[in-house]
């Protein structure tokens, strides 16, 4: 054999504009469900466009309606998509700990929700301790407090996520049906604890006083908590991918998601890895536990699990392991539900499970599937 | 599952490991590397004892692995790959230098997805990641194993770099040409065990010994 190779001079082919577009469509998906929702709400307002019209010769006909004015819930529109953004963004930061958690180890956690639940409670108590605070007319003292009350919370649920980690997720790696049942079973535990703590019944909590009005614009009342829960929800996310995309230990996490055996011999300790990621996800929890019980203005013990639904959905949806198809699935999901709610009540119920369903159809592993995953 | 693996890789020597599909030969580089539990018998590098370490502590230990499926990130760029193989944030410029000439392909796709690269590429990055610290020990599965002849003589040439470099390889190799073309050493293995080891000219010279070590003459792989 010769020593002289052969030239192996690689060309780089200009991809096609569908081959360019492909990884583009999820991100169009949240314009175009804000879109679909406009013509939807537009819709109901003209509908119905038939209308049988009698003449005078006492004959039937049928008479195409006026359609309504193109602004015409342009209010209720606004409403909507802030408010299905906003409980996108907590669902996201909910959730987005959880596919992390999902795509490095295989973890399957369904004890999730109890750093939600924990998180809220946590949270709140620390809001009803400094009333003052939270009664000042100042949006400076208010945002303090809150503050102060997400940091508490996800420190309690950063150390009870390593704590979970080490005593119940640990000695089950591998053993998805055993993953399930003990991390069932740690949320019953979780529940009940909280019962231990803050009582059996659920707990009202006002805004602080500057998070409670609302902005007018263009004839829709926009809440200003939900204007933050947008805002604090895309920095999370910015945050996230910062960390993943221009740090070593993102870099880490991401070739994790796909080949867990791989970093391991490259030389990295991947369970240590797990572990920080496990508490992250954890605090997130449990900053999303008290961001969504501000926003319902009521924790209750079970709050985790309820939720629990719609954070796997959003989990399933964007491709296990995948941030940027967790943010995108938990926008669809928010929209999707604020905007079936307004225009068909009964069908809300079902529209997430729906929207999961389309989806996978489209994509089997989600909508940002980590590739070469194994 | 290995019933009986006495093998010796002589420092700053290229050895073969050879023998049928099934053989046994990827199951001993995954032992090695701690990927799959060491149970009985012991696996000593440069005075440690790896049975029982884990395949992070092994490889810090200074061991580099290419698996036969070449495990390419295939999300992360190439350049990613690279840092991941280098454990550190700056590589050393020299062996990128080296690696980019050695594998020019890899310099051209340097920021694109290494899930958009050819096999052949794949398999280049996947000696290059390794390739791009000093290894103590290089274990390298199968790297030639269905590419194209332009795309083995480039891994080859780069192989053949590496073993000038007085290099330590442990290497499956099918394609007996390749093998005998690199490696100074040869073990074969039948069946979980290893059935004869010695220098590789004296297996390559021998097709009787071939025949009966593996019922075929290597020979007709070429």
């Amino acid at each position: 054999m010769s020593d002289a190779a052969p030239a192996h001079a690689p060309r780089i082919e200009r991809a096609g504009l569908s081959g360019r577009l492909r990884p583009l469509i999820p991100w169009l998906l949240v314009p175009a469900a804000i879109l679909l929702g406009y013509l939807g709400i537009w819709a109901q307002a003209s509908w119905p466009l038939l209308e049988p019209v009698l003449n005078e010769d006492g004959t039937l006909r049928t008479r195409v309606f006026d359609l309504a004015p193109f602004d015409v819930r342009l209010s209720s529109w606004l409403t909507l998509t802030v408010s299905g953004l906003a409980m996108g963004m907590m669902i996201f930061v909910m959730a987005s700990g959880l596919t992390l958690v999902f795509g490095l180890m295989d973890v399957i956690n369904f004890g999730h929700g109890a750093f939600v639940a924990i998180g809220a409670f946590t949270g709140i108590t620390v809001l009803l301790a400094f009333p003052g605070l939270a009664g000042a007319e100042s949006l400076a003292a208010n945002l303090a407090l809150v503050g102060l009350a997400a940091l508490a919370a996800m420190a309690v649920t950063g150390l009870l996520g390593g704590l979970f980690e080490r005593i119940i997720i640990r000695p089950v790696y591998g053993a998805h049906l055993k993953q399930i049942l003990v991390t069932m079973g740690g949320l019953i535990v979780a529940e009940q604890m909280i019962h231990v703590v803050w009582g059996p019944s659920e707990i009202f909590i006002a805004r602080p006083e500057m998070l409670k009005g609302a902005l007018t614009f263009h004839g829709a009342a926009i809440e200003t908590y939900r204007l933050m829960a947008v805002g604090l929800g895309l920095a999370i996310f910015l945050a996230i991918r910062a960390v993943l995309r221009h740090t070593t230990i993102g870099l880490i996490v991401r070739a994790g998601v796909q080949n867990g055996e791989m970093v391991e011999a490259l030389g990295y300790r991947l369970r240590l890895v797990f572990v920080g990621v496990f508490i992250a996800g954890s605090a997130l929890a449990g900053l999303g536990g008290v961001m969504w019980g501000l926003y319902q203005e009521v924790v209750t013990a079970t709050m985790g699990a309820e939720i629990m639904v719609l954070v796997f959905i959003v989990v399933i949806i964007g491709g296990l392991g995948s941030v940027e198809g967790c943010f995108l699935g938990a926008l669809l999901v928010g929209l999707t539900q604020n905007y079936v709610a307004f225009l068909e009540p009964k069908a809300a119920l079902v529209s997430d499970i729906a929207l999961m369903v389309l989806i996978l159809m489209w994509r089997p592993e989600g909508m940002m599937s980590a590739g070469g995953r194994r | 599952m290995l019933q009986g693996v006495d093998l010796d890789v002589p420092a700053g020597e290229v050895t073969m490991l050879l023998g049928r599909n099934g053989a046994g030969k990827t199951t001993t580089l995954r032992t090695i590397m701690g990927l799959w539990k060491l149970r009985q018998g012991r696996i000593g590098f440069a005075g440690q004892e790896l049975g029982g370490m884990g395949p992070s502590a092994i490889a810090r230990a200074g061991i580099g692995y290419v698996p036969e499926e070449m495990g390419i990130f295939g999300d992360l760029t190439v350049a990613e790959n690279m840092r991941l193989g280098a454990r550190t944030r700056r590589m050393r410029q020299d062996r990128i230098d080296w690696l980019t000439a050695a594998f020019p392909a890899l310099g051209t796709f340097w920021h694109r997805p290494a899930g958009t690269l050819s096999g052949g590429q794949k398999q280049m990055l996947s000696l290059a990641r390794v390739m791009v610290e000093p290894r103590q020990l290089y274990l390298i599965d199968e790297p030639t194993k269905g590419l194209a002849p332009a795309v083995v003589s480039v891994l080859v040439g780069a192989l053949r770099q590496l073993k000038s470099e007085g290099a330590t390889i442990l290497m499956v190799e099918q394609n007996f040409a390749v093998a005998k073309a690199l490696g100074q050493n040869a073990a074969v293995m039948d069946d979980g065990r290893t059935v004869w080891s010695g220098r590789m000219a004296e297996l390559a010279g021998d097709a009787g010994l071939q025949d009966r070590l593996m019922g075929l003459h290597l020979e007709g792989h070429r």
